[in-house]
Protein backbone atom coordinates (compact mmCIF):
# COMPACT_ATOMS: atom_id res chain seq x y z
CA UNK A 1 0.00 0.00 0.00
CA UNK A 2 2.37 2.87 -1.43
CA UNK A 3 -0.14 5.92 -0.44
CA UNK A 4 0.09 4.79 3.29
CA UNK A 5 3.59 4.38 2.75
CA UNK A 6 3.89 7.83 2.26
CA UNK A 7 2.16 9.32 4.90
CA UNK A 8 4.55 7.75 7.25
CA UNK A 9 7.26 8.42 5.40
CA UNK A 10 6.64 11.84 5.46
CA UNK A 11 6.28 11.82 9.05
CA UNK A 12 9.52 10.39 9.66
CA UNK A 13 11.30 12.96 7.60
CA UNK A 14 9.76 15.74 9.59
CA UNK A 15 10.85 13.80 12.91
CA UNK A 16 14.24 13.00 12.08
CA UNK A 17 14.92 16.97 10.78
CA UNK A 18 13.85 18.25 13.80
CA UNK A 19 15.90 15.67 16.23
CA UNK A 20 18.89 15.22 13.88
CA UNK A 21 19.12 18.23 11.31
CA UNK A 22 20.89 21.74 12.29
CA UNK A 23 19.25 23.66 14.82
CA UNK A 24 20.04 26.62 17.24
CA UNK A 25 18.80 24.24 20.34
CA UNK A 26 21.67 21.10 20.79
CA UNK A 27 20.15 17.93 19.63
CA UNK A 28 20.10 16.88 23.21
CA UNK A 29 17.91 19.30 24.44
CA UNK A 30 15.81 18.74 21.14
CA UNK A 31 15.67 15.68 22.00
CA UNK A 32 14.30 16.03 25.65
CA UNK A 33 11.97 18.40 24.56
CA UNK A 34 10.63 15.40 22.04
CA UNK A 35 10.23 12.99 24.51
CA UNK A 36 8.94 15.78 27.73
CA UNK A 37 11.36 14.13 29.98
CA UNK A 38 14.91 15.40 31.45
CA UNK A 39 14.41 19.53 31.24
CA UNK A 40 15.56 21.59 33.74
CA UNK A 41 13.07 24.74 35.37
CA UNK A 42 12.11 26.56 33.93
CA UNK A 43 11.83 24.70 30.30
CA UNK A 44 10.10 21.55 31.98
CA UNK A 45 7.22 24.17 32.75
CA UNK A 46 6.38 24.85 29.24
CA UNK A 47 7.31 22.06 27.23
CA UNK A 48 5.34 19.79 29.68
CA UNK A 49 2.45 22.10 28.74
CA UNK A 50 3.05 21.94 25.45
CA UNK A 51 2.81 18.04 25.23
CA UNK A 52 -0.19 17.62 27.69
CA UNK A 53 -2.26 20.73 28.06
CA UNK A 54 -1.55 23.26 25.42
CA UNK A 55 -4.28 25.38 26.11
CA UNK A 56 -2.67 26.38 29.29
CA UNK A 57 0.35 27.77 27.78
CA UNK A 58 1.01 31.86 29.06
CA UNK A 59 2.81 34.46 27.59
CA UNK A 60 5.05 33.99 31.27
CA UNK A 61 6.10 30.76 30.21
CA UNK A 62 7.64 32.00 27.33
CA UNK A 63 9.31 34.84 29.26
CA UNK A 64 10.64 32.40 32.13
CA UNK A 65 12.50 30.74 29.54
CA UNK A 66 13.89 33.58 27.40
CA UNK A 67 14.89 35.57 31.24
CA UNK A 68 16.36 32.16 31.82
CA UNK A 69 18.58 32.03 28.73
CA UNK A 70 16.98 30.43 25.94
CA UNK A 71 16.54 32.28 22.48
CA UNK A 72 13.27 32.87 20.34
CA UNK A 73 14.72 30.16 17.95
CA UNK A 74 15.60 27.59 20.55
CA UNK A 75 12.09 28.07 22.06
CA UNK A 76 10.58 27.54 18.26
CA UNK A 77 12.56 24.52 17.94
CA UNK A 78 11.69 23.12 21.33
CA UNK A 79 8.42 24.09 20.79
CA UNK A 80 8.05 21.62 17.79
CA UNK A 81 9.89 19.29 19.36
CA UNK A 82 7.51 18.90 22.08
CA UNK A 83 4.38 18.82 19.83
CA UNK A 84 5.35 16.45 17.26
CA UNK A 85 6.53 14.48 20.04
CA UNK A 86 3.35 13.97 21.81
CA UNK A 87 1.78 13.60 18.30
CA UNK A 88 4.06 10.72 17.39
CA UNK A 89 3.57 9.13 20.57
CA UNK A 90 -0.23 9.16 19.74
CA UNK A 91 0.23 7.82 15.72
CA UNK A 92 2.42 5.17 16.82
CA UNK A 93 0.08 4.25 19.94
CA UNK A 94 -2.28 4.24 17.32
CA UNK A 95 -0.73 1.94 15.02
CA UNK A 96 0.26 -0.73 17.71
CA UNK A 97 -3.47 -1.02 18.55
CA UNK A 98 -4.24 -1.54 14.84
CA UNK A 99 -1.60 -3.83 14.46
CA UNK A 100 -1.98 -6.20 17.37
CA UNK A 101 -6.31 -5.91 16.46
CA UNK A 102 -5.35 -7.19 13.56
CA UNK A 103 -2.36 -9.84 14.76
CA UNK A 104 -4.40 -13.07 13.47
CA UNK A 105 -4.59 -11.69 9.62
CA UNK A 106 -8.30 -11.44 8.99
CA UNK A 107 -8.12 -8.02 8.89
CA UNK A 108 -5.06 -7.30 7.27
CA UNK B 1 2.13 35.24 18.53
CA UNK B 2 4.14 34.69 21.09
CA UNK B 3 7.55 34.86 20.04
CA UNK B 4 8.26 37.78 18.46
CA UNK B 5 10.29 35.75 15.35
CA UNK B 6 6.72 34.63 14.19
CA UNK B 7 5.31 38.07 14.08
CA UNK B 8 8.23 39.71 12.13
CA UNK B 9 11.02 37.51 11.80
CA UNK B 10 10.72 37.00 8.21
CA UNK B 11 12.91 37.28 5.65
CA UNK B 12 11.94 39.99 3.30
CA UNK B 13 10.56 38.42 0.40
CA UNK B 14 8.06 36.21 2.49
CA UNK B 15 7.08 39.66 3.99
CA UNK B 16 6.61 40.93 0.08
CA UNK B 17 4.68 37.16 -0.61
CA UNK B 18 2.74 38.37 3.44
CA UNK B 19 1.92 41.75 2.20
CA UNK B 20 0.83 40.57 -1.32
CA UNK B 21 -1.53 37.83 -0.06
CA UNK B 22 -3.33 40.54 2.45
CA UNK B 23 -3.85 42.89 -0.87
CA UNK B 24 -5.13 40.51 -3.07
CA UNK B 25 -7.52 37.94 -0.82
CA UNK B 26 -8.72 41.23 1.68
CA UNK B 27 -6.93 38.96 4.74
CA UNK B 28 -4.17 38.81 7.00
CA UNK B 29 -2.26 35.50 6.19
CA UNK B 30 -3.69 33.29 8.94
CA UNK B 31 -0.96 32.47 12.22
CA UNK B 32 -0.88 28.58 10.92
CA UNK B 33 0.16 29.44 7.40
CA UNK B 34 2.92 32.09 8.81
CA UNK B 35 4.33 29.13 10.70
CA UNK B 36 5.49 27.17 7.69
CA UNK B 37 7.48 30.44 6.56
CA UNK B 38 9.75 30.89 9.46
CA UNK B 39 12.74 29.21 8.51
CA UNK B 40 11.23 26.51 6.41
CA UNK B 41 14.00 24.44 6.50
CA UNK B 42 13.47 23.38 10.32
CA UNK B 43 10.00 22.36 10.80
CA UNK B 44 7.50 23.65 7.66
CA UNK B 45 8.45 22.29 4.96
CA UNK B 46 8.36 18.97 5.79
CA UNK B 47 5.22 19.64 7.88
CA UNK B 48 3.64 20.75 5.05
CA UNK B 49 4.49 17.55 2.89
CA UNK B 50 3.12 15.55 5.69
CA UNK B 51 0.18 17.27 6.69
CA UNK B 52 -0.93 17.87 2.79
CA UNK B 53 -0.16 13.66 2.26
CA UNK B 54 -2.59 13.18 5.30
CA UNK B 55 -5.38 15.77 3.84
CA UNK B 56 -5.19 15.71 0.23
CA UNK B 57 -3.28 12.59 -0.63
CA UNK B 58 -4.92 9.46 -1.97
CA UNK B 59 -7.31 7.64 0.79
CA UNK B 60 -10.59 5.79 0.79
CA UNK B 61 -11.81 9.04 3.25
CA UNK B 62 -12.96 12.02 1.36
CA UNK B 63 -11.35 15.52 1.88
CA UNK B 64 -14.88 16.52 3.98
CA UNK B 65 -14.43 13.21 6.30
CA UNK B 66 -10.63 14.13 6.37
CA UNK B 67 -11.48 17.70 7.62
CA UNK B 68 -13.91 16.55 10.06
CA UNK B 69 -12.00 14.58 11.59
CA UNK B 70 -8.66 17.45 11.32
CA UNK B 71 -11.89 19.49 12.87
CA UNK B 72 -12.94 17.03 15.92
CA UNK B 73 -9.18 16.35 17.06
CA UNK B 74 -9.10 20.05 17.41
CA UNK B 75 -12.58 20.16 19.59
CA UNK B 76 -11.20 17.68 21.88
CA UNK B 77 -7.97 19.34 22.52
CA UNK B 78 -9.96 22.66 22.82
CA UNK B 79 -7.57 24.53 20.09
CA UNK B 80 -9.86 27.36 19.14
CA UNK B 81 -7.83 28.51 15.96
CA UNK B 82 -7.79 24.59 14.34
CA UNK B 83 -11.38 24.44 15.35
CA UNK B 84 -12.56 27.24 13.48
CA UNK B 85 -10.39 26.42 10.50
CA UNK B 86 -11.11 22.86 9.96
CA UNK B 87 -14.70 23.32 10.65
CA UNK B 88 -15.08 25.94 8.12
CA UNK B 89 -13.08 23.97 5.51
CA UNK B 90 -15.21 20.97 6.26
CA UNK B 91 -18.42 22.39 6.07
CA UNK B 92 -17.62 23.76 2.71
CA UNK B 93 -16.38 20.28 1.55
CA UNK B 94 -19.63 18.64 2.24
CA UNK B 95 -21.65 21.56 1.60
CA UNK B 96 -23.45 20.73 4.92
CA UNK B 97 -22.34 22.62 7.48
CA UNK B 98 -26.31 21.23 10.13
CA UNK B 99 -23.92 17.60 9.57
CA UNK B 100 -20.74 18.94 10.45
CA UNK B 101 -22.33 21.12 13.63
CA UNK B 102 -23.85 17.77 14.53
CA UNK B 103 -20.70 16.19 14.94
CA UNK B 104 -19.18 18.78 17.10
CA UNK B 105 -22.18 18.88 19.03
CA UNK B 106 -22.42 15.07 19.36
CA UNK B 107 -20.78 13.00 18.07
CA UNK B 108 -23.15 9.94 18.77
CA UNK B 109 -26.19 11.85 18.07
CA UNK B 110 -24.63 13.13 14.62
CA UNK B 111 -26.48 11.77 11.14
CA UNK B 112 -23.05 10.21 9.86
CA UNK B 113 -22.29 6.64 8.83
CA UNK B 114 -21.36 3.97 11.11
CA UNK B 115 -17.52 3.98 10.33
CA UNK B 116 -17.23 7.34 10.28
CA UNK B 117 -18.52 7.71 13.43
CA UNK B 118 -16.38 5.01 15.05
CA UNK B 119 -13.56 6.13 13.63
CA UNK B 120 -13.58 9.67 15.17
CA UNK B 121 -15.05 7.81 18.70
CA UNK B 122 -11.18 6.49 18.37
CA UNK B 123 -9.55 9.78 17.43
CA UNK B 124 -10.77 11.22 20.05
CA UNK B 125 -10.22 8.43 22.80
CA UNK B 126 -6.66 8.62 21.75
CA UNK B 127 -6.18 12.33 21.53
CA UNK B 128 -7.80 12.71 25.03
CA UNK B 129 -6.18 9.63 26.76
CA UNK B 130 -2.77 9.21 25.03
CA UNK B 131 -3.43 5.37 24.63
CA UNK B 132 -5.75 3.28 22.77
CA UNK B 133 -6.42 -0.87 23.41
CA UNK B 134 -6.53 -3.60 20.72
CA UNK B 135 -10.02 -3.86 21.79
CA UNK B 136 -10.93 -0.27 20.78
CA UNK B 137 -9.66 -0.81 17.24
CA UNK B 138 -11.42 -4.05 16.46
CA UNK B 139 -14.32 -2.09 17.22
CA UNK B 140 -13.40 0.20 14.96
CA UNK B 141 -12.82 -2.56 12.34
CA UNK B 142 -15.99 -4.48 13.35
CA UNK B 143 -17.79 -0.74 12.48
CA UNK B 144 -16.72 -1.43 8.61
CA UNK B 145 -13.32 0.45 8.90
CA UNK B 146 -10.59 -0.96 6.75
CA UNK B 147 -7.23 -1.20 8.03
CA UNK B 148 -6.34 1.65 5.37
CA UNK B 149 -8.63 3.63 6.80
CA UNK B 150 -7.28 3.53 10.39
CA UNK B 151 -4.13 4.34 9.35
CA UNK B 152 -4.83 7.09 7.07
CA UNK B 153 -7.36 8.54 9.83
CA UNK B 154 -4.33 8.02 12.67
CA UNK B 155 -2.29 10.22 9.97
CA UNK B 156 -4.75 13.45 9.84
CA UNK B 157 -4.70 12.56 14.00
CA UNK B 158 -1.23 12.94 14.40
CA UNK B 159 -0.72 16.08 11.90
CA UNK B 160 -3.61 17.87 13.91
CA UNK B 161 -2.54 17.15 17.15
CA UNK B 162 1.22 18.49 16.41
CA UNK B 163 -0.96 21.71 15.05
CA UNK B 164 -3.03 22.47 17.52
CA UNK B 165 -0.04 22.55 19.95
CA UNK B 166 1.69 24.69 18.20
CA UNK B 167 -1.78 27.16 17.91
CA UNK B 168 -2.17 26.99 21.12
CA UNK B 169 1.47 27.69 22.37
CA UNK B 170 2.46 29.93 20.21
CA UNK B 171 -1.07 31.73 20.18
CA UNK B 172 -2.18 32.25 16.62
CA UNK B 173 -4.52 34.62 16.82
CA UNK B 174 -8.42 33.39 15.96
CA UNK B 175 -9.70 34.99 12.71
CA UNK B 176 -13.03 36.83 11.88
CA UNK B 177 -15.50 34.38 10.44
CA UNK B 178 -14.54 35.50 6.68
CA UNK B 179 -11.15 35.20 7.37
CA UNK B 180 -12.11 31.51 8.07
CA UNK B 181 -14.27 31.08 4.80
CA UNK B 182 -11.10 32.29 3.16
CA UNK B 183 -8.58 30.26 4.57
CA UNK B 184 -11.22 26.97 3.73
CA UNK B 185 -11.69 28.16 0.13
CA UNK B 186 -7.47 28.41 -0.06
CA UNK B 187 -7.63 24.83 1.62
CA UNK B 188 -9.82 23.55 -0.36
CA UNK B 189 -8.57 24.80 -4.02
CA UNK B 190 -4.53 24.36 -2.59
CA UNK B 191 -4.07 21.77 -0.13
CA UNK B 192 -1.37 21.99 2.39
CA UNK B 193 1.39 22.22 0.27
Amino acid sequence: MPDEDKKRAAHRALVDRILNGEGRASTAQRARAFDGDGLSPPLDTLIGKVARRPTQVTDADFAAAKAAGVSEDQLFELVICAAVGQSTRLYDAGLAALAEATVDGEDG
Amino acid sequence: MRLDILNSGYRPATKLLFALIRRFSGHPVPDAAKLVFYRPDFYGARAKEFTHEAMRGPSPWSVGDRELMAAYVSKVNDSAFCVAAHTATARRAYRDGPKVAAVLADLESAPVAEPLRATLRMLGKLTAEGTLRAEDMREVLAAGVSPQQVEDALAVCAAFNTTDRLGDAFGFEVLSPEGFEAGARYLLKRGYR
